[in-house]
């Protein structure tokens, strides 16, 4: 009846594919804590140009990784952009660079709670500072100074990814040509942080979780890390989504039980997302990052106006919103838009109309497609990109 | 040698071509001949683009757009154009006061909500105002209110009462009295027939009310309204 009855220990990430790069200086976090030294994993496709212009930042969500383009290391399956990036692709491998760090915090490689404290020789777990989605995008702006790029020509993501490109635009945005935030806020909403804490107390409930030094123990909160994933996973989808993927059908039988079985192909559906999340993520990573989710709000670091987030300069916006989104709904990206009006930036705003809810931006989405494709085009074109080059 | 995702990759469409000068209405030619080189402009209700991307290739102008229907905005940013999706009741009030050189309503106004807070908006947000507009006083949609007893079509005003978007139209005398009571100055204003070809006549005469089929007014805030403005540093 249980979702999961033997719990899995993660693969060691040695031999994962990748570039890692050690930071020995120490990040100043906006918990008022450093760390350092840290390592950032992370990837990259296509080739950087001699003129170090056709680098595109690609920003990860919240249970994503560096893996957009080339398969998972642990569950084999195709990376998670591969709709969008890849040779002739909208985020074409053949013209740009495509850079993609596992995030602060995170669990693929990159420092987070999971990874060895040198301090104590073990894993930080709760040990680990708190981060933000500033603290992430500080390391990433690391990493794009030491891959010696002054200017990235585009910094793009879904969902926590466009927090991040909101966050680089708003700090960094000498340093960002185009900015593209699909499905995203300027800041998480009551009923986003709401959720979060729903899967955070489910994870916390789990007695394998050991107030969060299962590692040290030998046991993994699997169970209240696949119940985080369930919930989570709801608010990705649309009801519309949900209905025409399921509705009430039942799941490999005629009747339902009078039990609590997986009478219906929704719960089955849901258990298979809780039981295979567990094998790639990290319990501690979900409780921290979404807690950087859950403090984000780009308005309150600039005195409560968001126009203010971007009054310095600002790069050329193509924000991105779906109709059926209802974790961050089209309501916020306007919100961004008459923001970035106001300081009369360069933005363009487009609703497309699906009824794939929030997830609609990884999977196949024609006018995502072309709306990318004609933007990146149009800025390419404005930031003298060659079509091809060799 | 492309790899089977990349062949899947280039079924999707690639970016259209713009469309060609030679294509333009003939009151958007107007409108662009209207428009200097190199200057900020926002057309509200930019449709498919056409004007927008007329200006940014041949003007090299900085050229932004509004949109109500999200497959003109879709179209429109596959073009690589500027433009969001929204109307001019609801998305003019967070722009900035001068923040444009000209704010382009091209056949609009009469589809709006709320049109003399939308005149305003175009006199704050931008240091010139383009308005052209279906004229209501044209003699042959006067004759045909007066013969048939009918609301009036034509190729301009082509939807029947019940499904029409121009909510609130005007007659060329309409607008110029709303003009002078907004105290916006008409810097030069232009009579179409109905082929599209320009017709020396005054706008605050009467002929012009009776044998244009549509207007094209270029406006400035007044003086009065113009002393609160507050230039926009970029």
């Amino acid at each position: 009846m249980s979702i999961l009855t033997v719990p899995r220990l993660r693969r060691s990430g040695r031999d994962w594919p990748g570039h890692r790069l050690v930071v020995a200086d120490e990040l100043p976090l906006d918990c008022g804590a450093a760390l350092g030294p840290f390592t950032i994993a992370y990837q990259t496709y296509g080739r950087l140009n001699p003129e170090r212009s056709n680098a595109i930042l690609v920003c990860h969500a919240l249970t994503g990784d560096q893996y957009v383009a080339d398969p998972h290391p642990i569950t084999g399956h195709p990376g998670w952009w591969t709709t969008l990036a890849g040779p002739g692709g909208v985020l074409d491998t053949e013209r740009y660079f495509l850079i993609c760090a596992n995030v602060l915090g995170g669990c693929m490689g990159t420092t987070g709670p999971r990874e060895i404290n040198a301090a104590t020789g073990e894993a930080w777990a709760l040990d680990f500072p708190v981060i933000t989605i500033h603290d992430i995008v500080r390391a990433q702006k690391l990493l794009v100074d030491r891959l010696g790029i002054e200017e990235l020509f585009c910094v793009i993501g879904g969902s926590m990814g466009g927090m991040q490109v909101l966050q680089w635009a708003s700090s960094y945005p000498d340093r960002v040509f185009a900015a593209v935030p699909i499905a995203a806020a300027a800041r998480h909403s009551a009923q986003n942080i709401a959720f979060h804490e729903v899967g955070r107390q489910a994870i916390m409930a789990d007695p394998d979780w050991c107030g969060g030094r299962y590692l040290k123990e030998g046991r993994n909160p699997s169970r209240g890390l696949a119940v985080a994933r369930m919930a989570a996973h709801i608010t990705y989808l649309s009801e519309a989504a949900l209905h025409r993927k399921f509705g009430r059908n039942l799941q490999d039988r005629n009747q339902i039980t009078y039990g609590f079985d997986a009478d219906f192909q929704v719960e089955s559906y849901l258990r298979h997302q809780g039981s295979t999340f567990v094998d790639r993520f990290d319990a501690n990573s979900y409780l921290y990052i979404t807690r950087a989710m859950d403090y984000f709000d780009l308005a309150a670091e600039h005195g409560g106006s968001l126009p203010a987030a971007f009054a310095r300069r600002q790069p050329r916006f193509c924000i991105i919103s779906f109709t059926s989104d209802w974790l961050f709904p089209t309501s916020e990206s306007r919100a961004l838009v008459h923001a970035l009006n106001a300081v009369a930036a360069n933005v363009s705003f487009v609703e497309i109309e699906t009824d794939k809810g929030h997830d609609a931006f990884l999977l196949h989405e024609p006018e995502l497609f072309a709306t990318l494709r004609g933007f990146l085009t149009g800025c390419a074109e404005q930031r003298g990109l060659p079509r091809f080059w060799t | 040698m492309r790899t089977a995702a990349a062949l899947r990759l280039a079924a999707d469409a690639p970016p259209e071509a713009a469309p060609a000068p030679g294509e333009l209405r003939s009151d958007l030619r107007l409108i662009a001949d209207m428009i200097d080189p190199n200057s900020r402009v926002l057309d509200i209700g930019c449709g498919d683009g056409a004007l927008l991307a007329y200006l940014a290739r041949d003007k090299a102008v900085d050229a932004r757009g509004i949109e109500l229907s999200q497959s003109g905005v879709n179209a429109c940013v596959r073009h690589g154009l500027s433009v969001i999706q929204g109307d001019a009741d609801r998305d003019l009030d967070a722009f900035p006061d001068g923040a444009f050189d000209v704010v382009v309503l091209s056949q609009t106004l009469q589809a709006t909500r709320q049109p003399r807070h939308v005149l305003e908006a175009l006199l704050r947000i931008g240091e010139r105002a383009i308005v052209s507009f279906p004229n209501f006083g044209f003699w042959r949609i006067r004759l045909s209110l007066l013969c048939r007893g009918r609301m009036p079509m034509s190729p301009l005003l082509n939807n029947p009462w019940y499904d029409t978007p121009n909510i609130h139209l005007c007659t060329i005398r309409d607008f110029v009295a709303l003009c002078d009571e907004l105290g916006a100055r008409i810097e030069r204003s232009l009579s179409l027939d109905r082929h599209g070809r320009t017709i020396a006549l005054d706008p605050r005469g009467s002929l012009a009310n009776l044998f244009a089929e549509q207007g094209i007014f270029v406006l400035a805030a007044g003086v009065a309204a113009a002393s609160g403005k507050r230039r926009m540093a970029r």
